[in-house]
């Protein structure tokens, strides 16, 4: 079982930059073929500053930290034994390629089901850019199998 | 595609199917995603954890219901999105995700318009289950 005294514990806050190359590759491998997510010239006719992260993509900027790995670390968890359970965002302003967000997570809930065969852990991270303002929240509910 | 703002409550308001899952499309979403789980390329390491195979990532699927929602209404438009992921999706599924219009109402100043999502399989089996919250004006 993981320990609960973890519930409320805070990640040291990550930044990374929304690359465009990294955007164009993200559109190519979700078979994103919507020009505004791969040529600029589109995104600025939409009226987009640069080329738009689509709306799944700060979850993987998120991970873009040295050990992503590291929260699953911290609770004793193998990797082989973890499943997405669900995941939210909820969207406070556009974010486009040049910018640099940082993220902050802490762990808001443990909770386990089935006599503690399934043990679910969630996350939430709130994404600032670099001029301070609040562009995302964030939440992901992990499952662990320990059956 | 339809128009959210004048479609019937409960209509199916879009929908899209994906290519069909391989391996080299969970190789590319391990790159561009940076969700470098060896779970979903690593069929050594997806045995070892007690798998049958590599599967695909649930956040590509997301991916693919931010698709489908972006389609319907620009992106500058869409306020939440959440899923709930039902099941594992194999390697070979090709799924089809379909967005249906579940009301419009007022929230925050603005008319929104709430999507119920699915992405479901070849066999019609749900893999995910979520929602988006839409404004319907800019």
């Amino acid at each position: 079982m993981i320990d609960r005294k973890f519930i409320g514990h805070e990640f040291a806050p990550s930044t990374a930059e929304v690359e465009k190359g990294r955007l164009r590759f993200f559109a190519k491998a979700t078979g994103n073929t919507d020009p505004i997510y791969s040529d600029e010239e589109a995104a600025r006719k939409a009226g987009y500053r640069a080329l738009p992260a689509p709306p799944t993509f700060l979850f993987c900027l998120e991970m873009d930290r040295d050990n992503p790995m590291d929260s699953i670390e911290l609770l004793g968890v193998y990797i082989g034994r973890v499943l997405h359970g669900e995941q939210s965002f909820t969207y406070h302003a556009p974010v486009c390629a040049g910018d640099r967000i940082t993220f902050r997570s802490r762990i808001s809930d443990i909770y386990d089901k089935k006599g503690g065969a399934l043990e679910f852990i969630v996350m939430e991270t709130a994404g600032h850019n670099q001029d301070g303002v609040h562009v995302v929240d964030m939440r992901r509910s992990l499952v662990v199998r320990n059956g | 595609m339809t128009d959210i703002r004048t479609a019937a409550e409960g209509a199916v308001v879009g929908s899209l199917t994906a290519d069909p899952i391989t391996r080299h499309m969970l190789a590319l979403y391990c790159g561009a995603s940076g969700d470098h789980n060896p779970i979903h390329v690593d069929i050594d390491f997806a045995r070892a954890a007690g798998m049958p195979d590599v599967f695909a990532h649930g956040m590509l699927s997301m991916a693919f219901l931010g698709r489908l929602v972006t389609d319907l209404v620009p992106q500058s438009r869409l306020r939440s999105f959440s899923t709930r992921f039902a099941s594992i999706t194999a390697l070979g599924s090709e799924i089809t995700c379909t967005a249906k219009l579940v009301g419009r109402f007022e929230e925050a100043g603005e008319k929104r318009a709430r999507l119920e999502l699915v992405a479901a399989d070849q066999k019609s089996e749900a893999k995910l289950l979520g929602e988006a919250v839409v404004a319907l004006i800019d």
